[in-house]
C-alpha cells in the first residue's frame, strides 16, 4: 500500500473512533483503539468524567475520583507510548463498588457507620485491576453493606435506574451493586466491579440491561473487600458485553495468599474461550424455576433463551434441582449469621462513626444503633438469634445441611449437562418505594440467583430482551465449578442470539 | 418458635445494638415473620446429611508462622475516632 493511502486509512480510523461517544465504547473496542494509538486513555477517561457530570441525578456514585482517574489515565498513556502496556485493561475506565477498600479513597459500604473511613490499603481485586492498567473512575453506590436487592438501603440515598418509562416514576437499578449497574448502563464507565453474595451482581445486571458475572467462589480474592457473608461473597465484573466480562475477570482473578479461600489455581484465558460455537453443548432447564408470582413474560423469555441456544446447536435437557425452593430461606439463615459475626467489628473504636456513651458497652450499642440502617440491623439480629445458644442446631446447622442438599442437586445435574439456563430475576425493575413493606417480598428478588450462590458456582446474567413494560430482563447461566470458560462461551452465543441493542432513554432529561 | 420482646431485647444486647423499648414489639413482629418463613426448612429431610462448611473442596492452606506485615502503627491508627498514638481510646472500663 502506498504510504499516503495507509496514512489516510489511519486518519480515517482515528476520525471515526472520535465520532463515537468514547464512553459508549465496549472494553474490547477501546482496548483495540488504545493499542493502535487511535485514542488516548486521557480522552477516554475525560469522556467518562463528562458523562458522570451529566448523570448526577442517577446517584450512581458515592465518591467520584476525576483527578485520580486522569492522573492514572496519563500514566497509562505514558506506558502505552513507551511500549510498556500492562495488557487488555490498560487505560480502561472502571467504576468500583464502594465495598472495595481503596487506598487513600473514602470507602463507605454505603453505611453511616463507616463515616470518613479512608483505607490505608488496597483490596486485592482493585489492586489487580490497577496492576492490569485500568483506571478507577470512582466508588459506586450500593445497598448498605451489600444487603438489599434494590439499592434503597444506602445511607447515601437510592440509585435511579437509567431505564425509564413514561409514567414519571423512578425505578430501582436492583441491588446490591446498583450503582455499578447504573454506571455501566448509562455509559458512565466502560465496566464496573460489583460483588455478589446472593445475586448482587446478576439481579442489577438484569434490571439495567447489562452483563453481570459472578465467578466460582474462590476465583477472586476477598481480601480488602468489606465482608458481608464470607462463605458467599465473591467479586465479579459488570459490563456491556460478555467478551468485556471475560476481559475484566482476567484482570481481577487469581490466587492470593491473603485470602485462604482463594484457590491456588492458574487463571485460564477467558476471552479465548469465547469461540461462538455451542454445538453439542448440553443445556439444563430446571423445572423448579417456575415460581408463583413471577410474571408470565419471565417464562416466555426463559423459553426463548432455550430456543436461541438450541438454534445455535446446543442440546436442551430437562433437569431437576429438587431443593431449589429451600435455597432462599437457608440463605436467610447463613448470610445473616455470617453478617452478624463480620459486622461485629464496627464498634466505634478503631474507625468510622462513634456515638459516645457512659460506658464502653453503651458506646458500642449507641454507635451501632445510629450507624446501621434498619435492614442491616434486622439481619444482624436474625443472625445473632440463629447462632444463639439453644437455636444453633435448629437453624444454623439445619441451613448448612440444606446447603449441602442444594450443592448435591447441582452436582447431580452437572453429570448430565454442561450449563444450566434459568431466568435471572422474577420481574423487571420496579419503582423506588415498592416492595418496601415486607422484607420477604424484597428477598424474593433473588429467588433465581441464590441457589447457585449457595453452591459457589460461576454464573452470569445476559440481557435476554425487554419485558412487556419495555424494561430489560436477564437470562441466567450457571456452570460447573471453575468452568467459567464454558460459561463465557455459552453466554456469548446467547448474547449474539438475543441481539439486545436497546438502550435506556429519558434519564438525561433530569440532568 | 417465636420471638417475644424479651428475646428481642436479649439478642439486641448480644449484638450490642440499642433498641428503644417502643420499637421492640414491632421489631419482634418483623423478625417473627422472617423466622416463620425460614421454618419451611423443617420440611427438608436432612438426616445423615453433613453440614456444608466449605464451599470449595480444598484443604485450608498453611504457612510458616512468621510476621509478614506490620510496623505501620500510624496507618492502623489513622482512622481512629479517638485516642492518641499508640492507643485507641475508649470510655473508662475499670474503676
Amino acid at each position: 500500500m502506498p504510504p499516503v493511502a495507509s496514512r489516510l486509512i489511519s486518519l480515517f480510523r482515528k476520525w471515526s473512533i472520535k465520532m463515537t461517544k468514547l464512553n459508549e465504547l465496549t472494553i474490547a473496542d477501546a482496548r483495540d483503539a488504545l493499542a493502535k494509538g487511535d485514542l488516548s486513555a486521557v480522552e477516554l477517561t475525560t469522556s467518562c468524567i463528562q458523562a458522570m457530570d451529566g448523570a448526577q441525578d442517577l446517584n450512581a456514585f458515592i465518591t467520584e475520583t476525576p483527578e485520580l482517574s486522569l492522573e492514572r489515565a496519563a500514566q497509562s498513556d505514558a506506558r502505552i507510548a513507551n511500549k510498556e502496556s500492562r495488557g487488555a485493561l490498560e487505560g480502561i475506565p472502571i467504576a468500583v463498588k464502594d465495598l472495595y477498600c481503596t487506598e487513600g479513597v473514602l470507602t463507605t459500604a454505603a453505611s453511616h457507620i463507616l463515616d470518613g473511613f479512608v483505607p490505608p490499603y488496597e483490596s486485592t481485586v482493585t489492586e489487580n485491576l490497577r496492576n492490569a492498567g485500568s483506571v478507577m473512575t470512582g466508588k459506586t453506590n450500593l445497598d448498605e453493606f451489600a444487603m438489599g436487592s434494590a439499592n434503597v438501603t444506602s445511607h447515601y440515598g437510592p440509585v435511579k435506574n437509567p431505564w425509564k418509562l413514561d409514567d414519571g416514576k423512578d425505578r430501582v437499578p436492583g441491588g446490591s451493586s446498583g450503582g455499578s449497574a447504573a454506571a455501566v448502563a448509562a455509559h458512565l464507565s466502560l465496566g464496573a466491579i460489583g460483588t455478589d453474595t446472593g445475586g448482587s451482581i446478576r439481579q442489577p445486571a438484569s434490571f439495567c440491561g447489562i452483563v453481570g458475572m459472578k465467578p466460582t467462589y474462590g476465583r477472586c480474592s476477598r481480601w480488602g473487600t468489606v465482608a458481608f457473608a464470607s462463605s458467599l461473597d465473591q467479586a465479579g465484573p459488570m459490563t456491556k458485553t460478555v467478551r468485556d466480562a471475560a476481559i475484566m475477570l482476567q484482570g481481577m482473578a487469581g490466587h492470593d495468599v491473603k485470602d485462604s479461600t482463594s484457590v491456588p489455581m492458574a487463571v485460564p484465558d477467558f476471552e479465548a474461550a469465547i469461540t461462538g460455537d455451542v454445538r453439542g453443548l448440553k443445556v439444563g432447564i430446571p423445572k423448579e424455576y417456575v415460581i408463583d408470582g413471577a410474571l408470565e413474560e419471565i417464562s416466555a423469555i426463559w423459553k426463548k433463551g432455550a430456543e436461541m441456544l438450541r438454534d445455535a446447536g446446543a442440546e436442551i435437557i430437562d433437569i431437576t434441582l429438587p431443593h431449589t425452593k429451600y435455597a432462599l430461606p437457608a440463605y436467610y439463615i447463613i448470610a445473616p449469621a455470617e453478617a452478624s459475626s463480620n459486622l461485629s467489628r464496627y464498634d466505634g473504636v478503631r474507625y468510622g462513626l462513634r456515638v459516645e456513651g457512659d460506658s464502653l458497652d453503651e458506646m458500642y450499642a449507641n454507635t451501632r444503633c445510629e450507624g446501621f440502617g434498619d435492614e442491616v440491623k434486622r439481619r444482624i439480629l436474625i443472625g445473632t438469634y440463629v447462632l444463639s445458644a439453644g437455636y444453633y442446631d435448629a437453624y444454623y446447622v439445619k441451613a448448612q445441611q440444606v446447603r449441602s442438599r442444594i450443592a448435591e442437586d447441582f452436582n447431580t445435574a452437572f453429570q448430565d449437562v454442561d450449563v444450566i439456563l434459568t431466568p435471572t430475576a422474577p420481574s423487571t425493575a420496579f419503582a423506588i418505594g415498592e416492595k418496601m413493606d415486607d422484607p420477604i417480598v424484597m428477598y424474593m428478588n433473588d429467588v433465581f440467583t441464590v441457589p447457585a450462590s449457595m453452591a459457589g458456582l460461576p454464573c452470569i446474567s445476559v440481557p435476554g430482551g425487554l419485558g412487556e413494560d419495555g424494561l430489560p430482563l436477564g437470562l441466567h447461566l450457571i456452570s460447573k465449578p471453575f468452568d467459567e470458560q464454558t460459561l463465557f462461551r455459552a453466554a456469548d452465543v446467547l448474547e449474539r442470539q438475543a441481539n439486545f441493542t436497546a438502550q435506556p432513554k429519558g434519564w438525561e432529561i433530569n440532568r | 418458635m417465636s420471638l417475644d420482646t424479651d428475646t428481642v431485647r436479649r439478642i439486641a444486647n448480644l449484638a450490642r445494638i440499642k433498641i428503644e423499648d417502643e420499637k421492640l414489639a414491632p421489631l419482634a413482629d418483623e423478625l417473627n415473620q422472617i423466622i416463620g418463613w425460614i421454618e419451611q426448612l423443617s420440611e427438608v429431610d436432612t438426616d445423615g446429611v453433613a453440614p456444608m462448611t466449605s464451599v470449595t473442596k480444598m484443604d485450608m492452606p498453611s504457612r510458616e508462622d512468621v510476621i509478614l506485615d506490620g510496623g505501620c502503627e500510624d496507618k492502623v491508627l489513622a482512622n481512629a475516632p479517638s485516642g492518641e498514638p499508640p492507643y485507641f481510646a475508649v470510655p473508662k472500663v475499670v474503676d
